[in-house]
């Protein structure tokens, strides 16, 4: 198991280094955005651990705040990418730094 | 479920085929985000990615706890879909740091929830023992590094750098202090309040890190701790043996790692210099990659 995810981790690793590797500068920010929102993967971690069961108030308490933190990173992070991206609609080039 | 006609969706492998559906998205939403015409509808593709890999975790057999799930993923959408929504676009740097942050948070929770659960990690083989200990000082050092990006973006906190006497030094102490306490750990200590001491360790790291760099630098670092973020989920990923949190996480850890050398290159500073702080300044935010 340990060493099929290795290959899969070191894969993964390649792609996103090859996926990104020609992006125009006025794109940094929403890429970062992106990626930001899609690390909000962490969320099926809490899912996962919570779901399957713990004992404990705290431990269970840990897991809601993680999942509602993972929450947030996915839709905040998702929609907030979306906005940036909207302005590059109006095709005026200054617009697009913020 | 009761549902006999339905229960091949509880399969390993059907749950699988959907983590891979969406491993696909998300590197077809990222390769669409790197262009100008196609940014746009990638970010979506990587949604609907996200979405499938959701429903496929929660189709997994034995699921429980459903109402605290419940209470955790409405709490988070009420949470982050109105500050999405309503941030200003001058202030969405430090929007994205605080959503960076709230990441790493989770990533460091969920260690300490399965530190928790297994007894200190008693029985879990090694490798599962050093990834869940790293994605914990990682997970920390985002949360609270992103944290101080955004105060200092919201000028919460001033923009100028922040600098301790002998900092490096304090830094190297905390960074031993987190790994000699994961070794306690590792070698077999149970004691949640050394866990907590790494927690704790990791967090002041985080939080001194950060503190010396100026407001203008703080894209770059965004960016940094948003890379941090991606390898701590990797991390999570390979302790808890999920393939999604593997892939997205490794790929967020890896694209993130360039693109923040990129955004250093964009403007003409080196990371290493940047990370050594002291340069940045107060003043005014270019966005990154401005020019």
């Amino acid at each position: 198991m340990l060493v099929t995810n290795l290959a899969i981790l070191v894969l993964a690793g390649f792609v996103g280094y090859y996926v990104i590797s020609k992006v125009p500068n006025t794109l940094h920010t929403p890429l970062m955005s992106g990626t930001n929102a899609i690390h909000g993967i962490v969320l099926l971690g809490g899912l996962v651990v919570l779901g399957l069961g713990v004992d404990g108030w705290l431990s269970k308490l840990l897991l809601v705040i993680a999942i509602a933190f993972g929450t947030i990173n996915v839709v905040g992070g998702f929609l907030v990418t979306d906005r940036m991206l909207e302005m590059f609609k109006g095709k005026d080039p200054k617009k697009v730094a913020a | 479920m009761s549902l006999p006609f339905a229960s091949f969706v509880h399969d390993d492998e059907f749950i699988y085929v959907l983590y891979i559906i969406a491993f696909a998205l998300f590197i077809i939403g990222l390769g669409g985000l790197t262009g100008p015409r196609t940014a746009v509808r990638g970010n979506r593709i990587a949604a609907v990615g996200m979405a499938i890999a959701v429903i496929a975790t929660l189709l997994i057999d034995g699921m429980g706890n459903w109402v605290l799930i419940v209470m955790g993923v409405v709490v988070g959408t009420v949470v982050g879909v109105p500050a999405a929504r309503n941030v200003k676009m001058t202030a969405m740097p430090q929007m994205v740091a605080l959503f960076n942050g709230v990441g790493g948070g989770a990533v460091a929770l969920i260690a300490w929830a399965e530190f928790r659960n297994t007894g200190g990690f008693s029985g879990e083989a090694t490798y599962v023992v050093v990834f869940e200990l790293f994605a914990a000082i990682v997970g920390s050092i985002s949360f609270w590094g992103s944290n101080i990006a955004f105060a200092k973006l919201q000028e919460i906190l001033p923009g100028k750098p922040i600098v301790l006497p002998a900092q490096q030094l304090i830094n190297v102490a905390l960074l031993a202090v987190c790994v000699g306490f994961g070794v306690a750990i590792a070698t077999g200590t149970d004691s949640q309040w050394v866990f907590i001491g790494i927690l704790v360790a990791a967090a002041l790291l985080g939080n001194f890190v950060v503190l010396p760099i100026g407001g203008a630098d703080m894209p770059v670092v965004i960016s940094m701790l948003n890379a941090f973020t991606g390898l701590s989920a990797a991390a999570t990923g390979m302790a808890l043996n999920n393939p999604a949190l593997i892939v997205a996480g490794m790929i967020v850890g890896a694209s993130g790692s360039i693109l923040t050398n990129l955004m250093a290159k964009a403007m003409n500073r080196s990371i290493p210099s940047i990370v050594a702080g002291g340069f940045g300044g107060a003043g005014a935010l270019p966005a990154a990659g401005a020019d």
